[in-house]
């Protein structure tokens, strides 16, 4: 069988599809020779400092700039008036609404941008953002979303409180901002009118913030003579963000060139354009000099890209057994003081309707009203598709409530609603076509694997002896991959994405891609796909991104869309090569193109296997004169991918923790992931993404929250009070897997590194709760601190002794 | 602001420069002295993407005054690596698959680097509670730990070098 071994050999020297190579990347961050934002030093760059607004709502009387410029350093200080005549005071967002740049005329959040300061270093800038004096008038302000409407609430957004609607449909109050509805209201209604069994539990999503490691920053370095823009910075989706630019400078987009360089980490945080990014390029643009504006951790945490905020209410209708009949879902979205929520134009409320899940529910309607409020505007998805992490942790939480009500184990009440395997592709009751699954053998999988059995037993005799054990479940199914252009558009451009691949003489090759990796691999895994399609070794396959001079355009790196759309464009962009590899390959060896086949890294004639031309000499011939006639020249492909469908990875997750019955204090014991993102590209790659995920799962649901008092003051913005685990809390993950391609995409794979995310707050939070379950708890709101434990504890009255 | 001088050692080489007395050291590090691989994720000394080797000690170089390094011995990643060799933690953290954007990485190698003198052969836990003060929101850690097993064993059975 020494062929058998000679082609194995051929494929592992690929490196392609499947193999758990070292990341490219790597060499230059474990060296300190990374580029992220805050390393770009030009000459003669200015540093831009924020002066911000320290009430929550309050009217800008005057702003006396004075004291600031005099301080050494300081060259200028810009406020909206400053803006103005280049109509750059306000800016449209990703929600259809639009937001002061600097604050016009009055604040509507604490920490709102008022003015910026420009110095000649970050010191005088912070000096110069100290001494401008606002003199504010303080109004009241909401908080509470659920007072939003109320009839005698604040006017928030007086700059829009007579329009009829702000991008997506009609309001009904000046702090209303939306509201949104899909599925069978009716039909719904009519089935909870009759079902046997109904359940229903409000169910808060808390507001959190992605918080990555870098904040957001840029560089923005205007050139008056040529009239070109270049701006680097933390953007996730550079080629909408120069169009962005475009439209909102006048410039031609053909002379503005966004970067992204490495990127410190986003989960969503470095999607949408905040005022920091305008400013400096205004700054930039009036002075001519190159500015850099880099966030501190505080103005992270307060103003850019909160996540979440949703008050849920979920319901469902079953039989007597426990099997779903009807859902009904209902959330007040709190989008704060602007509603610069990212999200596709005809989804205000993002993907919200997958929240049927994993399970086949006959009739569904859900519901968002979103509002305005006094707190910072957003809201991004924090490591998931939009709205897709509240939509799975509602479906995922309701599946235990009406487990308990019906009396049946939370595993069983998932089998008894699963979506059968033989019923993919699966059309849910919103509409959404699943396009695989396969869910019952991967829930039986991990239930054996942590032999939940047991693990109930144990359960039951510890709860006999009064200790507080929980075992949680979350069988989830996530939707990735933004998407057919028919149903996904920001600003109106369509959520495609890109691939560009040119083969050098010699064989290697290089490959650029719309999207913008944020320490996701893409420079390893992209290669790994091309190197399988073309047959060319992956470590000589250089991939490109994130600079829009360079790079085709495409939407960008969030909602797990670039395997799902990128990938999917590398693939097709290698096949069209390959094609023409093909012709080229008969014409060299005098047949015809369907005498040849493919193997591994050549073509060779089929029934005399010693006839061959790989690839590499493939490539060598297309940059010659031997060539099949009326062939161009080269061996480059451009794919611009628009997918049929999102992707549907999905996973069984179990989680055992134990509660200290005094402290509340909760530990995770074991957590068992399976995940199921089809074909695997990079194995190793995908579980280090798992792990993340899972961690910052972990930390949405036992500890993130962004508190705020009554005034709209922040509580907790600095790393002092908000929960990043570190890795003596974080606990050790257990990973599996199967594999369930996706039909529709060309190599059968998925999104994957949102799953654990998504997947995992909702099983974090049903293995708290289960350890109440006995007791008739339902459910507790995240985050599931020690003191919030104790307090369900105490009032239980499980803390006394003995 | 009256600008101070300061000399000390850095990576193996001494370097002098013009410091304000205000100035932090990670400030100093980046902006003058052009050394862009430590990082700053929140200074309040809470994340660790600033740390470099300072007399012998991490340190959290966003919570030290440029003029405290005034005769001192400063270590940052780009010291890290001697000849064109990689330190087996650089090693480790790339074969274990110990990073993804990259950002804390520089910090986590440089408390690896101090930790494993004090401890060279750590236990697990004793892993996770010496980096404890060095936060990662890519990995989760799991892969980080590794990746000082991985120097821990190497360094060990080449006597620490």
């Amino acid at each position: 069988m020494a062929t058998v071994t000679e082609k194995m050999e051929r494929e592992q020297k690929l490196e392609g599809v499947g193999c758990a190579r070292k990341r490219k990347e790597d060499p230059r961050f474990i060296q300190g020779k990374g580029s992220y934002i805050d390393d770009i030093k030009l000459p003669g760059m200015l540093f831009g400092s924020i002066v911000r607004s320290p009430y929550a709502h309050a009217r800008v009387k005057s702003i006396n700039k004075a004291k600031a410029l005099a301080v050494p350093g300081v060259v200028a200080v810009l406020v909206a008036d400053d803006l103005k005549p280049v109509k750059l005071h306000w800016m449209p967002t990703l929600g259809g609404d639009v937001q002061a740049v600097l604050a016009d005329k009055k604040v509507c959040f604490q920490m709102q941008e008022v003015a910026m300061v420009l110095g000649t270093d970050r010191y005088s800038a912070a000096d110069g953002a100290a001494m401008v004096e606002v003199d504010y008038e303080e109004l009241p302000a909401i908080v509470d979303p659920h007072k939003s409407m109320d009839k005698n609430a604040p006017i928030i957004r007086e700059d829009i409180a007579d329009k009829k609607e702000v991008g997506h449909g009609p309001r009904t109050h000046p702090n209303h901002i939306f509201t949104w509805d899909a599925g069978d209201k009716a039909g719904t209604d009519a089935v909870f009118a009759s079902a046997p069994v109904t359940v229903k539990q409000e169910i808060l999503n808390p507001r959190v913030h992605p918080c990555p490691l870098e904040t957001c920053g840029c560089v923005a370095s205007f050139d008056k003579i040529t009239g070109q823009l270049t701006v680097y910075m933390t953007s996730q989706a550079p080629h909408l963000v120069r169009t962005v630019l475009a439209m909102l400078s006048g410039i031609p987009e053909s002379k503005i060139r966004v970067i992204g360089g490495d990127i410190g980490g986003g989960f969503g945080n470095k999607v949408p354009v905040y005022p920091g990014y305008v400013v400096a390029i205004v700054a930039s643009i009036v002075t001519g000099l190159p500015i850099k504006w880099i966030e501190s951790r505080i103005e992270n945490i307060s103003t850019t890209g909160f996540a979440r905020d949703y008050h849920g209410v979920g319901e469902l209708a079953a039989d007597k057994d426990g099997r779903i009949k009807a859902l009904r879902f209902t959330a007040l979205a709190d989008h704060g003081a602007f509603n610069s929520h990212v999200s596709a134009t005809k989804l205000p409320a993002g993907l919200f309707s997958i929240c049927t899940g994993s399970y086949d529910i006959p009739k569904a309607y859900c519901k968002v009203d979103a509002v305005y409020t006094n707190k910072a505007p957003g809201g991004v998805a924090y490591r998931c598709s939009l709205r897709v992490t509240e939509a799975v942790y509602l479906i995922e939480r309701m599946m235990d409530v009406l487990a308990q009500k019906v009396g049946v184990d939370k595993a069983e009440i998932r089998r008894r609603n699963f979506v059968k395997a033989e019923q993919f592709p699966y059309t849910t009751a919103f509409g959404w076509q699943l396009d695989s699954g396969n869910y019952h053998p991967a829930l039986e999988k991990v239930l054996k694997a942590v032999d939940y059995a047991e693990l109930r037993k144990e359960q039951a005799q510890k709860r006999a002896k009064g200790e507080l054990m929980g075992i949680g479940i979350s069988t989830f199914t996530e939707i990735v991959g933004a998407g057919p252009t028919k149903v996904c558009d920001i600003l109106g451009i369509g959520l495609f994405d890109s691939c560009d691949i040119r083969v050098n003489p010699t064989g290697s090759a290089i490959a650029r891609l719309g999207t913008m990796s944020q320490g996701q691999g893409h420079a390893t895994t992209y290669a790994q796909i091309i190197a399988t399609e073309l047959g060319l070794p992956s470590s000589e396959i250089q991939i490109e991104e994130g600079d829009t001079d360079k790079a085709p355009y495409g939407a960008g790196t969030w909602g797990s869309r670039s395997t799902p759309v990128a990938g999917a464009a590398a693939a097709r962009a290698a096949r069209k090569i390959r094609e023409k590899a093909k012709k080229i390959a008969a014409h060299l060896l005098e047949v015809a193109e369907g005498d040849l086949e493919w193997d591994v890294d050549r073509f060779k004639v089929k029934g005399n296997p010693s006839q061959t031309k790989t690839m590499k000499e493939i490539a060598m011939a297309a940059h010659t004169g031997n060539r099949p006639e009326g062939t161009e020249v080269g061996l480059e492909a451009v794919e611009y991918y628009d997918p049929p469908n999102l992707t549907y990875p999905f996973g069984a997750y179990v989680c055992v923790v134990d509660i200290d019955r005094h402290t509340g204090e909760t530990k995770v014991r074991r957590f068992y992931a399976l995940d199921d993102c089809g074909t695997r590209i990079n194995p190793m790659i995908i579980e280090g993404q798992i792990h993340g995920g899972l961690t910052e799962a972990f930390a949405v649901a036992m500890g993130q929250a962004i508190p705020f008092d009554a005034e709209g003051n922040h509580l907790g913005n600095s790393l002092m009070d908000y929960f990043l685990p570190t890795a003596v809390e974080t606990p050790k993950w257990e990973t599996d897997y199967t594999v369930t391609p996706s039909p529709h995409h060309p190599i059968g794979a998925k999104g994957v590194a949102e799953s654990p995310h998504v997947g995992g707050i909702p099983c974090f939070s049903n293995a708290v709760i289960d350890a109440f379950a006995h007791l008739g708890v339902t459910h507790m709101d995240m985050p599931h601190t020690a003191h919030n434990v104790w307090k369900t504890i105490h009032k239980l009255g499980l803390d006394k002794n003995p | 602001m009256a600008k101070k001088n300061i000399s000390f050692t850095l990576n193996g080489g001494q370097v002098e420069t013009l410091v304000e007395p205000r100035e932090l050291l990670i400030h100093v590090l980046r902006e003058q002295l052009g050394l862009t691989g430590s990082h700053i994720g929140c200074e309040t000394s809470h994340c660790g993407a600033c740390t470099v080797d300072f007399n012998g000690k991490s340190v959290k170089s966003c919570t030290v005054l440029a003029v405290q390094a005034e005769g001192g011995t400063v270590i940052t990643v780009e010291g890290l690596a001697k000849n064109g060799a990689l330190h087996p933690l650089q090693e480790g953290f790339m074969q274990e698959h110990g990073l993804q954007c990259g950002y804390c990485t520089p910090g986590m190698l440089m408390r690896s680097y101090r930790f494993l003198q004090e401890i060279p052969n750590p236990t697990e836990e004793q892993i996770r509670s010496g980096l404890s003060g060095n936060i990662c929101r890519c990995t989760g850690y799991q892969n980080i730990v590794k990746a000082v097993q991985y120097a821990a064993k190497k360094l060990q059975a080449t006597g620490g070098k």
